[in-house]
Formats: C-alpha cells, structure tokens, sequence
C-alpha cells in the first residue's frame, strides 16, 4: 500500500465513482413527481415558527 | 444519579488541572490548566446547586443557548473588529508597537488574535446559535440532548477564550487559522463531536418530511470541519506538562495538508455553512420560499464536490508538484459555476418582492451581502490563476479579496441574521430603530469598499514593484520601497475599518435597545389567516 497505489486508485475508480454519483444527483434533482416535494420543503420554514409540531408530518 | 457522576469528574478534573498548572513546563500552559481549573470549578459549583432539584420536562424550543449565542456573536463582533482596526494602524503607524508590549501586544502576536476573533469567536458563535435555531425550526422539534446545547456553546467558548489568551501568550504551532496547540485542539474535538450529536440528533428526530436544504449546509460545515480539524492538527506533544508540540508532517506534505485545511476552512466555515445561514434566513426575511429549490439541491453537491480539491492553489511556484497547483487551479475555476449558482439562487429570492429593498434594511444587508459572496467568489477563481497568482500572491491584493468575502458576505449575513433572530428570541414586535439598522448597512459598505479598493491598488502597485526589472535585468525596488509606498493605503484602510467597527457598534446598541425598550409581541390568535 504505497503511495502510488494508492494515486491508481484515486485517479481511475474513485473518479469515476465520484463523478457517477454527482450526475446521479444532477438526474434525481430533475426526476419526475419532484415538483411537489420541492414545493413542500422549501415553504416548511413558514411552518412551527414558534413550538414544535405535536405530530409527524412524514406523509 | 448523573449529576454525582458529573460533580465526581469535575471534581477530578480540578484537582488534575491544579497538578497541571503546579507542574507546567512554560507560562502560556500553566495559565492555561488555571483557565480550565476555573472552568471546571464553576461547572462543578453550578452542578453542585442544581443537584437534587426536581425540574419539569423542558417543552418547546430550546431558544436559551441561542439566545447566549446572539450575545457572544454581537461581543466578539466588536473584539475582533477592534483587533482589527487597530493593527491596520499599527501596519500604517508602525510606533504603535509599543515598547511596553513587545512580545504580547505587537502586530505578530495581535494578527492570530484578530483572525481567530472574526472567524472563530464571531463567525463560529454565529453559526452554532444560527444552526441551532434552524435546526430546530426546520426539524419541528426541540434541539437533541437535553443540557448538550449548553456544553457546545460554553465548551466552544472556552475553545475561544484559550485560543486567545495563548496566542498573546506565544502559545502557538504557527499553522495560519490553525494556530492554538494540541491540548486546545483536542478540546475542540470533544466540544465539535457534542456539537455533531445534538445537530445529526435533532434531524434525526424529526417531525418534518424533508431536511431542509440550509441543513445540508450546516450538516457538511460540521462534519467537514471535524475531519480538517484532525488532520491538520496531527502532532505529537513533546511534555504532557507542557504546551509545546512537534507535527507528524513536514516539508510540502505539511505545507499541502495546511492548504487543503485553509482553503477548506474558507469552503466549509465561511461558505458552506454561512450558506446555511442564507438558505433560511433570506426566505424567512423575504417572507417567500427560495427561488428554485432544485437549483439549491445541485448548489449543495457541486459546493462540495469542487471546494475540497481547491486548496492547491495557495502554493502556486512552491515545492508543490505542478499537477497538484494544477489541479487546484482548475476546480477553482470551476468553483465559479455553483458559487454563482448560489448567489442567483439568494438574489432571485427576492423576485417579486424587490420592493422590499426599498422599505426593509435588514433585506438590504442580506442582499448585499449575497452580492459581496458573488464578488469574491468570481475574484477567488481568478487569483488562482496561476499567471495573476504570480502577481497577486504575497500582496495585500490577497487581504484586499479576504475581507470583501469576509466583511461583506460572511459579516453582512450574520448581522442580518442578528437583526432577524433578536425581535424573535426576545419576544419583542419589532426593532428598536430601523434607522440605525441603515446607518449600519451604509457604514459597513462604504468601510468595505474602503477597505477593498486601497488593497487593490496597494496590492497591484506592490506586486508591480516586486517584478519590475530595469535594462540590465536588475530589479528596481528594494523592499522598503514597496513598505514606504503602501503607506497613503495603509491609512485609507484602517479607515475601513474604523467605519466598519462603528457600524457593528450602532447595532449593538440597537439590538440592546430592542431587548430593553421594544413592546413584546401581542398575542397573535392560533389560526391567523393564510397569507
């Protein structure tokens, strides 16, 4: 385990790991049906401004 | 039955850091096991008195450590801002090195104090009372941990207070943000591992659907920091006694672990979670939901993606290899993509709504703030070019771009998020003056554009001077050319500064006044009609 097995690594699998994962989010961000969700959590900072919610709300 | 078990440690605990001051090896660490000594003694009396006390379930939000933590944030503001203005004379004004200081109160030992005092004390109290609040909002439910809130913000404090002192004392490893020794950093540890389980603990618990997106931040802020904080503080105490250490790295791989930890510092305490900070508190002033919530999703990951691989660029024409400045030269650039992703994200909140810029200062200081953020991290990718890095690097062109990120994004969003969470943690209806809240914003703008543009021309001037080379290949100015040259800027800048410090004084005064004579909130009916 030296350092330039290391840098093989780094520089073949780990990158493409890394790079698969991002598009993946960049592709979820964008899947169908989200709009509803985005809606719900950016307006859930108007909600429980003073006290905490008596019940989930994970619907 | 816990708190015997408690009053038994701190019990120890003072009597260990007694052995420790008697048996210290140097001053800065004897001064130091007293400092903790005191700690430990005032925790165990405190605990000692709450001992056998019966107490109710504490309900609702746990707003008293926020609360704390607004106060800290407001103090250390004007300490670190003081420190700061006054070695900016001290750079102008060299005799204000006074003789009777030397070796405690002179510009080398004052630099460390005053970037641990904004950064730190002002920003670090800010994020943690900011995320705290958040946290708790967003999550729709009390902050995990019982008392554990208390032991992050005072255990951060303490953090604070030894840092300081030790730097005064030359209680220091030398590493730039990064300075306080080993026994100091490993307080930290334990204090940042409280702070993870009482934030991950609260999301985990849960009464929302969704983590909301400014938790992301805060979350990658914390976690980021702790892994940082352990690698580059990877020493080896020379004396248990003592404060002195030797690090486990050294030549460039020290010098590239300080750098990933600097730029990361920058990335992740002053961007990231200062961009948590901006996720909640422009929406919630603004009074609409962030302009696209998917952009801020993609803000988030390619932030974070990108921001790790950045540090290299503090080493261009170093030992560095040339792939590695490269390398960091090229995310850098990147960098701009989802920087300015953000800021439009922040900025485009307002859609709708401009007019608010008109009638609500506090919008105003968030606003310009988000743009000061898009400035500096267009600027930011520049300078890491390696041909302007070869003129930039060394000058106060550098000075000049921290503190428009610094005083303008980082500064400017705390205090409009002071300005926001004060009426609402103290119950009161609104500001004491709105007024004063202008005379603020216009103070702390026209100090930084004070501030900026002299560093531009000083920097850019000096590093001209630095290169310029005559006819036979012989350079023209000696270095106290340069030093004699920057003096007119020198002084324009602590006049910067002077503005900038007058402005955080006003708005303690007005947050004061707020608490003291505002009316409190009437009683708003439980079902108030939707908007």
């Amino acid at each position: 385990m030296n350092y330039h097995i290391l840098r093989e690594f780094a520089d073949s699998w780990v990158l493409l790991a890394m790079f698969v994962f991002f598009v993946a989010v960049i592709v979820w961000v964008f899947r169908p049906g989200a709009r509803k969700d985005y809606q719900d959590v950016s307006t859930s900072i108007f909600r429980n401004e003073d006290t905490p919610a008596e019940k989930e709300a994970r619907t | 039955m816990w708190n015997y078990i408690k009053l038994a440690v701190l019990g120890i605990a003072v009597v260990l850091f007694g052995l420790a001051a008697n048996y210290g090896r140097d001053f800065g660490y004897q001064i130091h096991a007293l400092i903790f000594m005191a700690a430990a003694a005032i925790t165990f009396i405190y605990t000692l008195r709450m001992t056998g006390d019966v107490k109710a379930q504490p309900e609702g939000y746990f707003d008293g450590v926020v609360r704390y933590g607004v106060i800290a944030t407001a103090g250390w503001g004007v300490v670190g801002f003081l420190v700061g203005t006054f070695i900016a004379f001290q750079l102008a004004f060299p005799s204000l090195n006074f003789e009777f200081l030397q070796g405690h109160g002179n510009f080398g030992r004052l630099r460390p104090l005053h970037t641990s005092a904004v950064i730190f004390a002002f920003g670090g109290n800010a994020l943690i009372a900011s995320s705290f609040y958040v946290v708790q909002r967003t999550s729709a439910a009390r902050l995990f941990g019982g008392g554990l809130g208390w032991f992050v913000f005072w255990g951060y404090n303490l953090f604070i207070v030894l840092a300081a002192t030790g730097y005064v004392l030359g209680v220091t490893q030398s590493k730039e943000y990064a300075e306080p020794e080993w026994y100091i950093d490993l307080w930290l540890t334990i204090v940042w591992v409280a702070y993870l389980v009482a934030f991950m603990g609260t999301i985990f618990k849960r009464k929302e659907k969704h983590i909301y997106v400014a938790n992301w931040f805060y979350l990658s802020f914390i976690v980021t920091i702790a892994m940082l904080h352990i690698v580059n503080n990877l020493v080896i105490p020379v004396s248990f006694l003592g404060s002195r250490s030797v690090m486990v790295m050294s030549g460039v791989q020290d010098a590239m672990t300080q750098w990933w930890y600097g730029h990361n510092a920058v990335g992740f305490f002053l961007t990231a979670g200062f961009l948590g900070m901006m996720y909640y508190f422009v929406p919630k002033q603004a009074e609409r939901p962030v302009f696209s919530y998917k952009l801020s999703i993609i803000h988030f990951w390619a932030l974070i993606f990108l921001y790790i691989w950045a540090g290299p660029h503090h080493l261009h024409y170093t030992a560095l290899p040339d792939w590695a400045s490269t390398l960091g030269m090229v995310f850098s650039i990147v960098l701009w993509m989802p920087s300015w992703g953000g800021m439009i994200n922040g900025l485009m909140t307002l859609s709708g709504a401009w007019d608010k810029l008109r009638t609500d200062p506090v919008i105003r200081m968030m606003v310009i703030s988000v743009g000061f953020y898009g400035m500096s991290t267009f600027e930011g990718p520049m300078m890491s070019i390696r041909a302007v890095n070869s003129l930039s690097h060394y000058t106060d062109w550098t000075i000049g771009h921290v503190h428009s990120g610094a005083l303008g994004w980082n500064g400017m969003i705390t205090f409009g998020a002071l300005y926001f969470l004060t009426p609402r943690l103290w119950n009161r209806d609104r500001l004491y003056s709105l007024g004063l809240v202008s005379w603020h914003f216009w103070l702390a703008t026209i100090g930084i554009v004070l501030y900026a543009a002299s560093m531009w021309v000083t920097g850019i001037m000096e590093g001209l001077m630095w290169r310029e080379v005559d006819s036979q290949g012989f350079l023209v100015n000696a270095f106290a050319d340069t030093v004699s040259a920057k003096h007119p800027m020198y002084v324009v800048r602590a006049l910067g500064g002077v503005l900038y410090l007058t402005g955080a004084i006003i708005m303690c005064y007005n947050l004061i006044m707020t608490v003291r004579r505002s009316p409190a909130k009437a009683d708003v009916p439980a079902m108030a009609p939707a908007e």
